[in-house]
């Protein structure tokens, strides 16, 4: 009746993951039931949870980010402090249970932290940003969402029911394969990775759509921000990369669930083409990562220099070519396989070339500050701080890409601290970064500066001493995923880092204090006219929060930074243009499908990793009834009477004539 | 570079004189009216970009293909297995299917019940057909001792061809899905489109087909 699924499967000898799966239910029994009791849960479930505005469903991806992110910090935490302990001694985490941390923890970071951060960030934005009112597809947004978030639940689920993937991060065979890893751990990984990977997709398809095919009257190509541009080369990544990721994991499925023999030992099974295949997506997504964080730095950097972004043309011609060499260096994670000399020479040189457009960017926000009037606002010190630890990780990075240098490192905690080096720096950084930015533009008052600063030199400071200690110990042999060790000379340096650990973990508890200080205080941080830092792109016209269509009347855009010129346009005559004709606006209408749909796709998931045929069948007719539901709606649209638009927009006009005021009296 | 925007450059570094520069960009670059393409466009264009990101997942089931076409693992081989006869039936009904749901797609068009209907009715049993086939083929196989898990050729094999036939039998249920939805609803809009993305989808299928017969098949056989 439930397959492999008995009570055998809770954890009820191991105190840790028990308890912190009590930890974790009993806070989400007290949220909902806080939530249900107050009366709120109409409200979420309108406004949010079938809601298919880009600004709700932004909101909540970083949402998820953030949850997914303390979850695998809290791995990380686990892992220094064991490594502190085990050294001679076997610590307090045994060995199969290390394992699963280590893999929950890059799982988790990558998939559903770093992911959902970025994909949430780009959805806010970037419809903003090129001037229109939604993504192309707005209900197929909130499916890919909640998909996403069908993955962290299995995940997580996997905490206290049964346990995760002992194989890393990429579940390398013959170890993933049923011979050796004969429980549900791999297929946790693997149908939480093929469900929230459909969800990646159908963003990935809906933002290149969006970005290609919508833009406001006169937006053209060269007119973007560079948000919008690495928004575009990102989600090409994702629309090339993810199916060879879909791809890989069903082989690996098949293998282990029907017996096929792609990865086996026997058979004829070759397990050298699932690290290329895999590390063949593996590659661009580091690229479909840090690519929107570019773009976050590069809007920074501009509005807190005060000045356009220096060389705009050359940075579009650097993430398009970046878009493409992305493709080429895949075999740079497996010099040591053994693929010879000069296909590992091939793959050297172009890991070496892909570093020159990394280059020129950065070259040009530095140029960019150069001679500007700096700002040194929370968001800009995380670019900084990212320009910084970016180009030592690159630097690394460009180390690890000359073969006989890897073949010393490979899987060393070098390699560890170089990949921590740039998607710390790179990807985490930038999405602090943009967190802060646009705080403001989502929820109408800016984030406490204070606690921010204090967040950001906290997080800066702890990720060397995390890191650098670590380069340390790789380069004198400390190879990674070490559950105990017996060299002294590697001591020293792991303490250091678990020391470092604790200076992140108050940098988050900085994070942390800074959202609870600003809601506390919103009445004072109160962002009036929603253009809170001078900015220069469209998105700053609106109002803070926009309302749900965004812009009263589509902007006509005249040329490159929309928004700073029509600003210099409105200071020079010292008054705002003449109020627009109002419209009625058609707006896509809610739609619970993505929620329904994910929760199918939760049983289904679950079903199948525990063999529960029957409720893994019940489920994808569950499924695809939902879609039929979908199709068979006949208005899909509402209208918004051009009286609402005409006096939410009026609102704002007024506070902005106010600050045209202002600026005329000033000196 | 031209004159124009050399001035504009020389004059104004930081490009903050937007008129200027604008103006003679709107000649530079053709998409210079921007603003929000049509509905049509946009479903079609993202049903296209769906449609390359199959293409690509089609692409790793090929090149896992490629690599374990020689480890029959002592097992047969697909000179052994394949039937040249009954691959050119599945060929020819699916070929002659794409041309049916073309006349589908302006039979919906032109609200012409009989050629929709007509012309659905017919792209489904030869979908059916082609189907029957190639399960046929698959038992015979696994009645053989030639199932996929005799060795890695023979699950790359099926895996491929399987995900196709896969794709195909999603095909015949989107299909009667949308002959219903026309029955219930009519030729509204938007019911034209999701037409219009099926036989986007069913076209895909066939190119994808023909790039099985070639490699699959066709290679197989001259081994």
């Amino acid at each position: 009746m439930f397959g492999k699924l008995s009570w055998q499967a809770i954890p009820f000898d191991q105190p840790i993951p028990l308890i912190a799966g009590l930890v974790v239910i009993v806070t989400v029994l007290a949220v909902t039931s806080w939530i249900v009791v107050k009366g709120h849960l109409p409200y979420l479930w309108r406004e949010w949870i079938t809601s298919v505005d880009h600004k709700r469903i932004g909101g909540m991806y970083v949402l998820l980010g953030l949850a997914m992110l303390v979850r695998g910090f809290i791995d990380a935490i686990m892992m220094r402090s064991q490594q502190a302990f085990a050294f001679h001694s076997a610590g307090y985490l045994p060995p199969e249970h290390y394992d699963q941390i280590f893999s929950a923890h890059g799982t988790i970071m990558i998939f559903f932290a770093a992911m959902p951060l970025m994909i949430g960030l780009m959805n806010f934005v970037v419809p903003l940003q090129l001037g229109i009112r939604d993504v192309a597809f707005p209900t197929l947004n909130s499916v890919g969402f909640w998909l996403t978030a069908t993955g962290a639940l299995l995940v997580n689920l996997s905490l206290v029911i049964g346990e995760f993937a002992r194989t890393g991060w990429l579940p390398y065979p013959p170890l993933s394969e049923l011979t050796y890893s004969p429980g549900v751990g791999v297929d946790y990984y693997l149908w939480a990775l093929e469900i929230s990977g459909i969800g990646t997709l159908l963003a990935g398809i809906n933002l290149i759509t969006t970005v290609l095919k919508l833009h406001a009257p006169g937006m053209t190509y060269m007119r973007m921000t560079m948000y919008c541009w690495t928004t575009l080369v990102s989600n090409l990544l994702i629309v090339a990369a993810f199916p060879i990721l879909t791809a890989t994991l069903t082989m690996l499925m098949l293998d282990r669930y029907l017996g096929f023999h792609f990865f086996t030992n026997e058979a004829g099974g070759n397990m050298m083409m699932f690290v290329n295949l895999i590390w063949a997506w593996g590659h661009p997504e580091v690229y479909i990562l840090v690519m929107p964080a570019f773009g976050i730095f590069s809007e920074v950097v501009s509005t807190f220099s005060g000045k356009p972004i220096f060389g705009y043309r050359s940075m579009v011609a650097a993430v398009m070519v970046i878009c493409i060499l992305s493709f080429m260096v895949w075999l740079h994670h497996f010099f040591t396989m053994g693929a010879g000399a000069d296909v590992n020479a091939v793959f050297g040189i172009t890991s070496m070339i892909i570093a020159v457009p990394t280059g020129v960017k950065v070259f040009n926000w530095l140029f960019t500050m150069y001679g500007g009037r700096i700002v040194y606002a929370t968001p800009l010190l995380w670019a900084i701080g990212f320009i910084v630890t970016f180009v030592i990780g690159g630097m690394t990075g460009v180390l690890l890409a000359v073969p006989p240098a890897d073949f010393v490192l490979h899987n060393s905690l070098f390699l560890v601290a170089h990949f921590h080096n740039v998607i710390i720096g790179g990807v985490l950084f930038g999405a602090f970064a943009g967190y802060t930015y646009w705080f403001p533009k989502a929820f109408g008052f800016r984030l406490h500066e204070g606690w921010g600063k204090a967040a950001f030199w906290l997080t800066f400071v702890g990720f060397y001493v995390v890191f650098v200690p670590l380069y340390a110990a790789g380069l004198s042999g400390m190879t990674r995923r070490l559950q105990h060790y017996d060299v002294a000379m590697w001591r020293p340096w792991v303490l250091i880092a678990a020391f470092g650990i604790v200076i992140m973990a108050c940098a988050a508890a900085c994070q942390v204090a800074q959202l609870v200080v600003s809601i506390r205080r919103r009445e004072q941080l109160r962002d009036e006219t929603g253009d809170p830092w001078n900015g220069r792109s469209l998105e700053w016209a609106t109002p803070s929060p926009p309302p749900a269509f965004n812009f009263a009347v589509l902007p006509n855009i005249q040329g490159a930074e929309a928004y700073w010129g029509m600003k210099q346009h409105v200071l020079k005559q010292a008054r705002l243009d003449e109020e627009p004709a109002y419209a009625n606006i058609e707006m896509p209408r809610n739609s619970p499908t993505g929620f329904v749909c994910a929760f199918f796709a939760t049983f289904m998931g679950f079903a199948m990793i525990w063999h529960i045929w029957w409720m893994a069948g019940l489920a994808a007719l569950g499924a695809y009834v939902t879609f039929v539901v979908l199709a068979w709606r006949d208005t899909d649209e509402y209208f918004i009477p051009a009286e609402t638009v005409a006096r939410i927009d009026r609102a704002n006009r007024s506070a902005r004539s106010a600050a045209v005021a202002r600026h005329e009296e000033a000196p | 570079m031209t004159a124009l925007d050399a001035a504009a450059g020389r004059n104004d570094p930081d490009r903050l004189i937007h008129e200027h520069v604008s103006l003679h960009r709107q000649h530079t670059f053709g998409h210079a009216d921007g603003g929000v393409a049509s509905k049509r466009i946009v479903t079609a264009f993202g049903f296209w970009i769906f449609l390359l990101s199959d293409i690509i997942m089609f692409s790793a089931f090929f090149a896992a293909y490629a690599v374990l076409v020689g480890n029959t693992a002592g097992g047969p081989s697909g000179r052994e297995l394949f039937n040249l006869r009954n691959v050119g039936l599945e060929t020819a009904l699916l070929l002659v299917s794409s041309f049916t749901v073309g006349l589908a797609s302006i039979g919906g068009r032109a609200r012409s019940g009989s050629w929709f209907y007509g012309a659905m009715a017919a792209t489904f049993v030869l979908g059916a057909g082609f189907l029957s086939i190639e399960l046929r083929e698959f038992a015979s196989m696994v009645a053989r001792g030639a199932g996929p898990t005799r060795s890695a050729f023979l699950s790359a094999f099926f895996t491929l061809v399987g995900c196709h036939g896969l794709h195909i039998t999603a095909g015949l249920l989107w299909l009667l899905t949308m002959m219903a939805q026309v029955f219930a609803k009519g030729y509204r809009t938007d019911i034209l489109r999701r037409i219009h993305c099926f036989s986007l989808f069913w076209h895909a299928l066939d190119i994808i087909w023909v790039a099985i017969f070639t490699v699959v098949y066709l290679m197989g056989a001259a081994q």
